[in-house]
């Protein structure tokens, strides 16, 4: 384990730049900490920290120095590995003849920096979806660079030690920081990781200061907005689909959408042919879309999933049960994002120990009363 | 971070025929019966349109440039991969704008997709198909392969039911099958919901013509495709009847966008239609199918 002070942290930030990454990380716009491109250290949340419950998201100053002293907010790295809109082919008309050309792969090669351990995980969900059938997105995700924060704060709506996948960066970085006062641990993940560290002029770290690190990691454990009991959900859940809760939860659901987009690993589309004025170009794009829409199952018989009962299942049903089935991992990392963008609070770690409390029970047809 | 991707159920060589769309020109359209048309397409690029082969039951993405991209079911010989048949209705947006399509117009495919007919399966026995409306467009392939291929079976038998005549597709080649080919061996019996005067076949749902093929539930193998209302009844009548759930095969239909497993529209349960499907076998999904709008 090594130890870099505040200047080499300001090193890494330009000498990632320097070998041509474009540089994703935290920044403050708009009342949230997102994910934008920065130009160094200074881009940063310095001293700020957010609060955040079901529906409630707030930045507090906190008056200190630290750079990583929040928890993530609405974005995550599948923002800019899956983009919200994406051409994947355009079509020529000239005199009669048709000419289909896929888009060009992507040039662009992002440094994050900053990732927590629920979103490198959240990559690595987003992977075993895209990795095979999409070429632009396994070049990006080839080409970038992952500079991990072990999180020392987590949410109020944060499970990701129910879920196996955090506080502290198990897989998925090439570095990963732990922030201390003054300075970071960094532990490198991969030879191109541990090459670029190298570079930065860091120290080994003094037993004190491994300690410490793991320190932060253990008190977030403790600190964890939620919990959920992961037994058997694929289990739980498929054989309660006609439980009542499932009413219960769509009379509060207004299916906005919202969870679906600030999730890190949903990853549902829409692939949506466009044409220029004159008529001889066209477009086909790929843009994000949502279980939670009416238009998601149409079919010309009619469409599968009229109710919000059945779209909010569907997805819950994904994220905790099927995903398994079908990539063989959760497809949620508890990042506990849906929670907190959801406008009326809605709760999947409420909904599912509402579940299981009641496992079993089935919603009876209301009696028509003449 | 170099990826690993074995973890997939779709192979390599899958995703290259299916990401990027294929130019194909239509050469001819018949019409098959009220809003249904036959659009008989060849692949432009000569290489692509030689290495191109198809299963039975599959789909290709067709799509419009600047419309859309809808699955639809290849319903030609499978023998004969260089013309391939999709027969359409127009129901909407897509399906409308392909209705205008004329020969020489330039389409695209991208395909082709998902799990075929298991026509295999049945050697040894009798394979049964029972087909309703437009339902025997996906069919049609895995009949053809079985005349083809007529000696593997005992018997072959082909159902087919419609809401009128004017709704029962292929009907020269029906009426021929009826006629000429049961001396090969082909039986083939035919139903609508109303008959006119001038239909010589039966009268009635497809399931009335169950007791007519004298079906053994011992060594069939059962092919149904068409509305799920149809195939409903049918799987009901001939677990009746004793054939066992896992010698019965289905067509099934969702929104699809990609056909690759990369969009999530045609989800079912665990499945995957474009992937896992279209074609399943009844006791992997008769549990889903009773759940309302999953
Ligand atoms: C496995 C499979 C095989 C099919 N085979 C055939 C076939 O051989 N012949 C045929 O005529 N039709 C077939 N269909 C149905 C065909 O795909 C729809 O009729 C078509 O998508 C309707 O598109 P539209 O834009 O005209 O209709 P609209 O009602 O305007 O639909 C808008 C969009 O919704 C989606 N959609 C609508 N209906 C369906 C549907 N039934 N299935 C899937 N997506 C739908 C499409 O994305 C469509 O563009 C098949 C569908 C599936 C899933
Ligand atoms: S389902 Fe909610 S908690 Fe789980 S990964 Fe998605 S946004 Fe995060
Ligand atoms: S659960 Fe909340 S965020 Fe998701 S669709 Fe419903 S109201 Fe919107
Ligand atoms: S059609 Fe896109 S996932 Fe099946």
């Amino acid at each position: 384990m090594r130890f870099l002070d505040e200047e080499g942290f300001g090193r890494l930030m330009a000498l990632l730049a320097a070998r041509g990454y474009v540089v994703i990380g935290p920044t403050v716009r708009d009342g949230a900490i997102v994910l934008d491109r920065i130009d160094g250290a200074k881009d940063l949340p310095r001293g700020i920290r957010e609060a955040q419950g079901p529906g409630a998201y707030r930045l507090e100053a906190t008056g200190d120095h630290q750079l990583f002293a929040w928890s993530h907010g609405p974005d995550s790295a599948k923002r800019f590995l899956f983009p919200p809109r994406e051409v994947l082919s355009t079509a020529t008309r000239l005199e009669g003849e048709l000419r289909v050309d896929p888009a060009p792969l992507p040039e662009v090669r992002y440094a994050f920096v900053g990732l927590r351990s629920c979103d490198l995980h959240a990559i690595e969900v987003q992977d075993r979806v895209f990795a095979i059938a999409d070429p632009a997105y396994r070049k990006r995700r080839e080409e970038s660079f992952y500079v991990g924060v072990n999180c020392g704060h987590p949410g109020g709506t944060c499970f990701c030690d129910s879920m196996g996948t955090g506080p502290r960066c198990a897989a998925g970085f090439d570095l990963a920081l732990t922030e201390l006062g003054g300075g970071f641990t960094v532990e490198p993940g991969t030879a191109r990781g541990e090459e670029l560290l190298s570079e930065l002029g860091s120290r080994e770290a003094t037993g004190a200061e491994a300690a410490a690190a793991a320190a932060v990691t253990d008190g977030a454990r403790e600190r964890m907005g939620r919990r959920l009991e992961t037994d058997d959900l694929p289990g739980l859940l498929y054989r309660n689909r006609e439980h009542p809760r499932w009413d219960q939860v769509a009379s509060r659901c207004l299916t906005c959408t919202n969870c679906t987009m600030v999730c890190p690993t949903c990853f549902c589309n829409d692939v949506v042919d466009g044409i220029s004025l004159d008529g001889t170009e066209a477009t086909r794009t790929r843009e994000w879309a949502s279980c939670f829409s009416e238009e998601f199952s149409h079919m010309a018989p009619g469409d599968v999933r009229k109710s919000a009962r059945s779209r909010y299942r569907q997805w819950l049903t994904h994220k905790f049960a099927s995903w398994i089935d079908q990539f063989g991992t959760s497809g949620c990392v508890g990042c506990g994002r849906c929670i907190t963008w959801c406008p009326v609070g809605i709760d999947v770690t409420e909904e599912i120990a509402a579940i299981r409390v009641t496992d079993g029970e089935v919603a009876v047809a209301e009696e028509v009363v003449a | 971070m170099s990826l690993d991707v074995s973890a997939s159920a779709v192979s390599e060589a899958e995703i290259l025929a299916g990401v990027a769309p294929r130019v194909a020109t239509v050469r001819r359209v018949v019409q098959e019966a009220y809003e249904t048309y036959t659009y008989w397409l060849t692949l432009d690029d000569p290489v692509v349109r030689r290495a191109y082969r198809f299963e039975p039951g599959q789909i290709n993405m067709f799509g419009v440039v600047g419309v859309g991209e809808i699955p639809i079911s290849v319903s030609s010989d499978p023998a004969r991969p260089m013309r391939l048949a999709h027969t359409i209705r127009a129901t909407g947006r897509v399906t409308n704008v392909i209705k205008g399509l004329r020969p020489g117009d330039r389409v695209t495919l991208r395909g082709p997709f998902g799990r075929p007919w298991p026509v295999s399966a049945a050697r040894g026995g009798n394979l049964l198909v029972v087909a309703g409306g437009l339902g025997l467009a996906p069919a049609r392939p895995a009949i053809y392969r079985a005349i083809r291929d007529r000696g593997a079976f005992r018997r072959v038998i082909v159902l087919v039911g419609a809401r009128g005549p004017e709704h029962m597709l292929f009907r020269h080649e029906l009426d021929a099958w009826a006629q000429w080919l049961r001396f090969r061996g082909i039986e083939t019996h035919l139903t609508v919901d109303i008959a006119d005067d001038t239909w010589p076949y039966g009268e009635g749902v497809v399931t009335t013509l169950f007791p007519r093929a004298s079906i053994d539930p011992r060594v069939t193998t059962v092919f149904t495709c068409g509305p799920e209302i149809m195939m409903r009844f049918a799987v009901r009548d001939l677990l009746g009847l004793g054939v066992p759930a896992r010698r019965i095969w289905l067509s099934i239909e969702r929104n699809m966008h990609c056909g690759v497993k990369l969009c999530g529209h045609c989800q079912l349960g665990p499945y995957f239609v474009c992937a896992d499907g279209p074609i399943f076998r009844y006791d992997e999904i008769g549990e889903l199918m009773g759940v309302a709008e999953l």
